[in-house]
């Protein structure tokens, strides 16, 4: 052995088929600051995935809350004490005075409220949806060997990193994290002296940052490195999301971006960007310094840069899994997507109108009738781009050949989920509706049911999907179904019955569950005037509901990590049979991606083409005559 | 494993992958600075009469200013076009231009910068009278069209600077809370010639007429009569909120961009022996980011400045 | 890069054109410190000029300086898009402002 100790090049794995003076790179190169799309996108899918769980675990402990007002939260109780102190006050005994556990105070609740919504969308699904399912499958997709612009890529992830620890070490601050709601309406947001609001802000600076980065990087890598042969109408539509999602991006965070740094200067330099004149708190004019602020901003100006890109992203969220969700129906179903063309025009619809329908989130600000109308108008039309999208996706299914394995199921299961999201917006689209539903658990039933049934259902599907290009391991079946239904059942427990609790009236972001809004008895009249015991009662079971939405996700968690190495490995680099570019790669795809050269010669969905031997055809082919690429850094 | 495109253009769009990058960061950046100027508007619009300030701005400074960064505009793209030619030499000299613009234009905000900060408004409880007061005419209201109620005469607050005994120039970022602190029952302010309440155009034509009013002589001021005071700083009014977040913004722009320009023209230049095509296209590139921060000045000159 | 439209002569004779813009801006700057001096009664007047010739300057450096006159259709496209969008979060972030039924 030890005389061959110079030619180790001979030893060297199939994917580096080159010559002898190229070096391994170290542990940190490889894995922390790689520039490798395939582990970025890893980097991004994990650490998302564990912001993912670190919001349910907030959302957990608010829905106990919820349920259960002053009492003690169970097991973590004295851990979050231990954490955060007196903001998790003690529950005492009535008569004994005894310790019983811990609660969540007003503040903390509000906290973690602000701080689920925070997390749950610049830190788990966009981050996942965009960044690691469009870092890993897009250049594969397109035939390019990499991102157009690699360290760059490898910076988008860092300072994204970084965003995200800032957001979370805002719970250690004294005072806690930011407690205006994810939305940090000024003055509230300024107003609240502690210091949770500014790392809260800084954190969102460092994530718009990394998102432009990354859009930058995704427009130009899919205008500049398609493949030869793969004309614009050549490219799965999964593609063609994360381009409209890009540009939503790039263009839509700036404002916030904008937004944000004036409300950084209203808490550190005092300025009244968002602070009106006359603005009183707790009977006081506003002061600092021992004197009035100047006055003369506009708290409306803040919500207006909020909601611009507040608006458009919720299509950020939603347009990749369904570029996921499209591929799989496709190939779960041996037929092409119906309606190609409709699916790409809707999706650009879909981006561009998304950027003027945004002031639907401001209805009760005292808009004027005029502009109250506009909005309207287009919160309408946008609404047709989606129904299309959605009916194309349904119509593919007709006289498929479907198979019914998890990724399938988690796809098929979008469908009808993001149906009833999207209807149960509409009421929420027109003002006069809007003005009984606004604020309402009726709005949180809405969105989670876009986003959570919704969005995380295609993610989830797309996990499934392309775990086998990236380990060359399926994830186990059984377990996979076992984590579907489930999770399929409780997400429909826990979100359905809040539609009804929204038009009864019940109001967001309610420490105590509405206790204070129950039913009482009016003496004058006789009628019970309130929430009604069924209404409030709902929040138990939606609780234990999610209770059990978080324990299906164990044998997710589980199935993740164990089929890594004990999964059942796949037959050939196409194991699903697909037609698209990123299953012509070897398993998993080296730097560089492809082996050799490849051309487009078809459409992206060419299954069951009448006459051909297979029921699928290879969207790509080795160039002829190409030499293979040799895979070096 | 090469990516395709770096110096070369890709046929069908005709372009290189970082000229493409570039355009689309800018257009995000259009994004960025255009909600400011549309705060600016909204803020501005919303402002009560009277009180949105005019004439503080020192203009013979703020044009220079604009010349700079012009002429480091037109040297960034002399400068391309010399590489192109392949005279590296000429190159050089005129980004280095470029750079000392870069460094005159930011010296020079500083300088502006600390002007500011320490030039004072005092607010009174009660407003002056011009009776009480009259050395202070230029600093009364002065109704120029019928829309504006505002009463002659009385002087709510007064411009200017102020020593405190020993303290021979205030420090910057005093407050009334900063006097309180202190033990200050006293100042003497300097006011200046005119308020900012009296519109710039306004002001040069009573100079014009020979009717502008004397510089006024110093006054005593008792911290328990003030209502607040601030200097010319963000937390000052919305006016100065936003000029400060709008170019301040803009400086760190400037000089990410020169740190880039120069990063290229020093460490980075070695990569004209070795692929030429690929650093005059890095050259382009950053010149195409300066350029747009000269466009953003060429808006926020007037803007800010001379409206 | 290179292409036919990047030959030495072309070059030299963009060279002059970038002075001549060069002098366009200069004089554009002089000409709107001079507005601040002069007086229009109704003072959108002022706003109106002024605004006029910072967008002839920025056009200038745009077309000229940054060479958008003649860029590839790509970078045209995606820069209308993003003009659309500015105008429509300035223009209705104003409208709202205007037709609103309370304080600002």
């Amino acid at each position: 052995m030890s005389t061959h100790a110079h030619a180790h090049d001979v030893h060297h794995g199939a994917d580096h088929g080159h010559d002898a003076h190229h070096h391994e790179p170290g542990f940190w190169t490889k894995y922390v600051f790689s520039c490798d799309h395939k582990v970025i996108g890893i980097q991004y899918g994990v650490t998302a995935l564990v912001f993912l769980l670190f919001g349910f675990f907030l959302m957990l402990m608010m829905r106990w809350q919820i349920a259960h007002p002053g009492q003690p939260i169970p097991f973590v109780g004295g851990l979050l004490h231990m954490v955060v102190g007196e903001a998790a006050p003690a529950v005492k005994d009535e008569t004994t005075g005894a310790i019983l556990g811990y609660m969540m105070s007003p503040d903390l609740y509000n906290s973690f409220g602000a701080m689920h919504g925070t997390i749950m969308v610049f830190l788990a699904i966009v981050p996942l949806a965009f960044a690691a399912f469009g870092n890993y499958v897009v250049p594969l997709q397109i035939g390019a060997p990499d991102m157009c612009f690699p360290r760059i890529n490898m910076a988008s992830f860092h300072v994204f990193f970084w965003g995200g620890v800032v957001m979370l070490a805002s719970f250690f601050l004294p005072g806690g994290a930011a407690q205006a709601g994810w939305t940090s309406y000024s003055p509230l947001a300024t107003v609240i002296p502690t210091m949770g609001q500014t790392f809260w802000l800084i954190g969102m600076v460092l994530l718009i940052t990394s998102s432009l980065l990354g859009a930058v990087n995704f427009i130009a890598t899919i205008i500049q490195l398609r493949a030869p042969g793969m004309t614009w109408m050549r490219l799965p539509f999964f593609v063609w999301a994360q381009f409209v999602t890009a540009f939503i991006l790039l263009l839509a965070f700036p404002p916030l971006e904008a937004a944000g740094i004036m409300q950084l200067m209203d808490k550190v330099f005092h300025t009244s960007f968002f602070l009106p004149t006359g603005l009183m708190i707790s009977g006081q004019i506003a002061s600092v310094d021992g004197q009035p602020i100047s006055g003369g901003g506009s708290p409306l100006l803040w919500q207006h840069l909020f909601w611009f890109l507040g608006h458009p992203e919720v299509y950020v969220l939603i347009l990749p899994a369904m570029g996921i969700v499209s591929e799989i129906i496709a190939n779960n179903t041996r037929k092409p997507l119906w309606g190609y063309r409709s699916l790409v025009y809707s999706a650009l619809a879909v981006g561009f109108l998304s950027f003027i329908v945004w002031a639907h989130h401001m209805y009760l600000t005292g808009m004027g009738t005029k502009i109250s109308a506009f909005f309207q108008t287009t919160t309408m039309i946008i609404s047709i781009p989606s129904v299309i999208i959605l009916t194309c996706l349904f119509i593919t299914l007709w006289g498929g050949s479907i198979r019914f394995n998890t990724p399938m199921l988690f796809a098929l299961a979008f469908l009808p989920m993001f149906g009833i999201g999207g209807l149960t917006g509409l009421p929420l689209g027109f003002n006069f509706s809007d003005l009984q539903l606004h604020d309402t658990y009726y709005v949180i039933a809405h969105f989670h049911y876009v986003v959570a049934p919704g969005t995380i259902f295609g993610l989830l599907a797309g996990i499934y999907y392309w775990y086998p290009k990236m380990t060359g391991r399926y994830m186990s079946e059984f377990w996979g179904k076992v984590h579907f239904w489930c999770s399929l059942v409780f997400m429909n427990l826990v979100f359905q019955p809040m539609f009804a609790q929204g038009m009864a009236g019940m109001h967001r972001r309610m420490y105590d569950g509405a206790a204070t809004y129950a039913g009482v008895l009016d003496p004058a009249t006789g009628e019970v005037v309130g929430l009604s015991e069924a209404i409030i009662g709902m929040n138990k079971g939606i609780t234990w509901a999610a209770v059990g939405l978080g324990l299906a996700q164990i044998p997710f968690i589980i199935n993740f990590f164990y089929s890594v190495r004990n999964g059942k490995k796949v037959e050939s680099d196409n194991p699903w049979e697909a037609t698209t570019l990123e299953w012509q790669t070897p398993t998993p795809p080296p730097h560089g991606n492809f082996a050799h050269p490849v051309e487009v010669v078809r459409g992206p969905y060419e299954y069951s083409v009448p006459g051909e031997a297979a029921d699928f055809s290879l969207q790509g082919q080795e160039v002829k005559g190409a030499q293979p690429q040799p895979a070096h850094h | 494993m090469e990516i395709p495109f770096t110096a070369k253009p890709r046929q069908d769009t005709g372009l290189y992958n970082a000229k493409l990058g570039i355009w689309l960061f800018l257009a995000s950046e259009v994004m960025l600075f255009g909600a400011l100027f549309s705060s600016y508007i909204v803020l501005r619009l919303g402002a009560d009469a009277g009180m949105w300030p005019h004439g503080l701005m020192n203009i013979p400074i703020g044009t220079f200013n604009t010349a700079v960064l012009i002429i480091s505009s037109v040297t960034v793209v002399l400068a391309w076009s010399y590489l192109k030619l392949g005279d590296f030499k000429k190159y050089k000299f005129f980004q280095s231009i470029t750079l000392l613009c870069a460094a005159g234009f930011v010296g020079i905000k500083s300088f502006e910068y600390r002007e500011k900060w320490h030039h004072y408004e005092v607010w009174f409880k009660e407003p002056l009278t011009l009776e009480q007061q009259p050395g202070l005419a230029g600093h009364a209201f002065h109704a120029d069209n019928e829309r504006r109620q505002i009463r002659q005469g009385q002087i709510p607050s007064l411009i200017g600077h102020f020593n405190y005994g020993h303290h021979e120039h205030a420090g910057y970022f005093w407050t009334l809370g900063t006097l309180k602190e202190k033990k200050i029952t006293e100042i003497e302010f300097q006011p200046d010639q005119f308020h900012y309440r009296i519109p710039a155009r306004i002001q040069a034509e009573m100079k014009k007429d020979g009717k502008a009013p004397e510089k006024p002589a110093p006054i005593k001021i008792k911290v328990e009569d003030i209502k607040r005071l601030s200097a010319f700083v963000p937390a000052h009014s919305t006016f100065f909120a936003i000029y400060f977040t709008l170019t301040f913004l803009h400086a760190l722009h400037v000089v990410g961009g020169a740190i880039v320009i120069a990063w290229i023209w020093g460490p980075g230049a070695a990569l004209w022996k070795t692929d030429p095509e690929r650093y005059t296209n890095r050259v382009e590139v950053s010149g195409l980011f300066w350029h747009f921060v000269d466009l953003v000045w060429i808006f926020l000159f007037p803007i800010l400045y001379l409206l | 890069m290179g292409d036919s439209h990047h030959s030495p002569e072309e070059i030299k004779k963009h060279m002059k054109l970038y002075l001549a813009v060069f002098g366009g801006l200069l004089l554009g700057t002089l000409i709107t410190v001079a507005l601040y001096y002069i007086y229009f009664v109704q003072f959108w007047k002022t706003v109106a000029v002024a605004l006029l010739v910072a967008t002839i300057k920025a056009t200038l450096v745009a077309a000229f300086f940054m060479h958008l006159s003649n860029e590839k259709k790509t970078i045209y496209r995606f820069l209308l898009v993003t003009v659309f969008f500015f105008a429509g979060m300035m223009g209705l972030t104003l409208w709202a402002y205007a037709d609103h039924t309370m304080l600002k």
